[in-house]
């Protein structure tokens, strides 16, 4: 279970820091997770894995006897320096270490687009991505979309074109509509939906989300 | 996911000389990564190609030259690519999503894995993922899977779209091993099953695809790929065709015809191509030539469905570049 792995450490170290016990979503899943990070080690309980890594709070590739690497990413204009297990993805590096966790994580198949961000001006899938190939790039996430309060236009046009229902889907729709917008895809309704085809929603708010790009696609210098 | 080494070298013989037993090397990820999750690819190495020179999209007067790091999208949308290999472009924009296709290589989707389900499920038996161990599909579900150039140890389907297109063109692979350079044409790259579904391709341990090389033909100005699927976008073929004509007045002068979602690798039919040489492009002509698209073919109970929706794909696809629908 690499999700449970990667988790573990975090999530505990969530619980220390949170002191104050308030009653906030984040707050609440983290518990959540430092939960299910314990079913996670009681599994390994089950299949018999030495007692000494059970205990053991320190970074997960040392556990595995992986070799870490040494990263830096540029993340919405920062620069951050970190140490990872090369089997961490970009998107739990985000979510998990980072605390970026607009990115969601859909299917962590590349079928979903839910954890699309852009590297070095493009469009991809961050659950597929590894975090180690993604060094000394520039990412983008939804949190560094907008200009301080003021929305990016994107960002806008969905709220006003009502682009979704539940929203889990809508910080991957929203990157990949900057995308399909930058690449000249906007053309047509027809190519909007052939160039954003990487994106699912469950709630099927297509229609509005196709009207989403088509209004703010000349705002942003897109083809029309 | 098991544990891995990572290692970036930037330099052919560097990534060769790192390469051993467990070694995988990575490009785009999106094959390896998926399948490294499902664990259904456990390496215990991983060297990342991305910093070696495989790069460049050239048109030269008798080859295309796609460097096998340049990506999906990058290639989809070169104009000398559009402008003279329209197929290419075409079986390009209808793989993956433009997420993926940022992401991915082209040499890296020339070797993409099957989508064969129990190719990716660890808890089935599979003979190319484990040989000798049975085949799953053959009595299973096999909607999707191949009627042609399948055994009875493996039916499984070679998913690239491009490769279809590169194999109608007649491309070839420019290879880097340690002892050298050598060239091999695609179609001749990819292996049928037979008792060793595991070997996909004569790619040697260690050895790199650098360059695809696609021979600059007319025809391939006059060129389509249609692919059929279950739904319009995102979706692998459950049949495809790859066509280029090349036409003296009414007359072909030239042809060429591969399909894909059908075949253990992309299956290319020179008996539709020779069926069209020196006649009109009609309604007729076409017709006649494209029943012959499922030859050999060994459909099972699910997939059946797949010899006549090759041979309709193939004479739509026709008609489609005759400008006859």
């Amino acid at each position: 279970m690499p999700n449970g792995d990667q988790i573990i450490p975090d999530s505990l170290e969530e619980k220390k820091t949170n002191q104050v016990h308030g009653s906030s979503r984040r707050q609440f899943l983290g518990r959540l997770a430092a939960i299910s990070a314990g079913l996670t080690v009681g599994s390994q309980v089950a299949r018999g894995a030495p007692a000494k890594e059970l205990t053991d709070a320190g970074p997960p590739q040392a556990r595995a006897g992986s070799s870490s690497v040494d990263l830096l990413l540029k993340i919405n204009g920062r620069t951050e320096k970190l140490r990872v297990d090369p089997r961490v993805t970009l998107l739990d590096t985000l979510r998990d270490k980072l605390h970026l966790t607009g990115t969601k994580k859909g299917c962590d198949r590349g079928a979903c687009g839910a954890c699309t961000v852009h590297i070095d001006g493009r469009r991809v899938v961050s659950c597929l991505t590894l975090a180690v190939t993604a060094n000394g790039k520039e990412i983008k996430t939804i949190e560094g979309l907008a200009n301080g309060d003021e929305l990016h236009p994107v960002q806008s046009a969905f709220i006003a074109c009502d682009g979704f229902q539940c929203g889990f889907c809508t910080p991957g729709q929203i990157m990949s509509a900057v995308g399909c917008i930058e690449e000249g895809h906007t053309t047509s309704d027809t190519e909007i939906r052939e160039f954003m085809s990487g994106n699912l929603c469950r709630c099927g708010a297509y229609p509005n989300i196709v009207d989403a790009i088509r209004t703010a696609a000349p705002q942003v210098g897109g083809k029309i | 996911m098991r544990a891995f080494v990572y290692q970036s070298p930037d330099s052919f013989r560097e990534a060769m000389n790192g390469y051993g037993q467990q070694s995988a090397f990575i490009a785009g990820g999106t094959t390896l990564v998926d399948l490294m999750k499902l664990e259904v690819m456990t390496p215990s190495q991983l060297i990342d190609i991305n910093q070696t020179p495989a790069r460049g999209i050239e048109l030269g007067p008798e080859y295309l030259k796609l460097g096998a790091l340049e990506k999906m999208s990058d290639v989809a949308e070169h104009v000398d690519v559009k402008t003279h290999f329209p197929v290419v472009s075409q079986a390009l924009l209808k793989s993956a999503s433009a997420q993926l296709r940022n992401m991915a290589s082209i040499g890296g989707n020339i070797l993409q894995r099957t989508r064969c389900g129990y190719f990716r499920d660890v808890a089935t038996p599979c003979n190319k993922r484990q040989p000798g161990s049975g085949c799953s599909a053959i009595e299973g579900n096999h909607r999707m899977h191949a009627i042609l150039g399948t055994s009875n140890s493996c039916i499984a389907t070679h998913p690239s779209d491009l490769a279809v297109a590169l194999v109608a063109l007649d491309a070839s692979l420019k290879l880097q091993g340690s002892d050298g350079e050598r060239l091999l044409k695609l179609d001749e790259f990819y292996l049928l099953p037979g008792e060793t579904p595991n070997l996909e391709n004569q790619l040697k341990p260690g050895e790199l695809i650098t360059e695809i090389q696609v021979p600059r033909l007319d025809l391939a100005q006059r060129s389509l790929y249609l692919k059929i699927r279950d739904r319009e976008s995102y979706e692998f073929a459950l049949t495809s065709a790859a066509v280029a004509v090349a036409l003296d007045g009414e007359t072909v002068r030239d042809a060429r015809v591969a399909v894909g979602g059908v075949g253990t690798k992309p299956w290319k039919l020179p008996q539709v191509a020779q069926a069209l040489i020196g006649k009109r492009l009609d309604r007729e002509t076409i017709e006649a030539s494209s029943n012959m698209a499922a030859e050999g073919a060994h459909p099972l109970k699910q997939n059946g469905f797949k010899v006549e929706l090759v041979k309709r794909t193939v004479a739509r696809a026709l008609m489609n570049l005759g400008g006859l629908v």
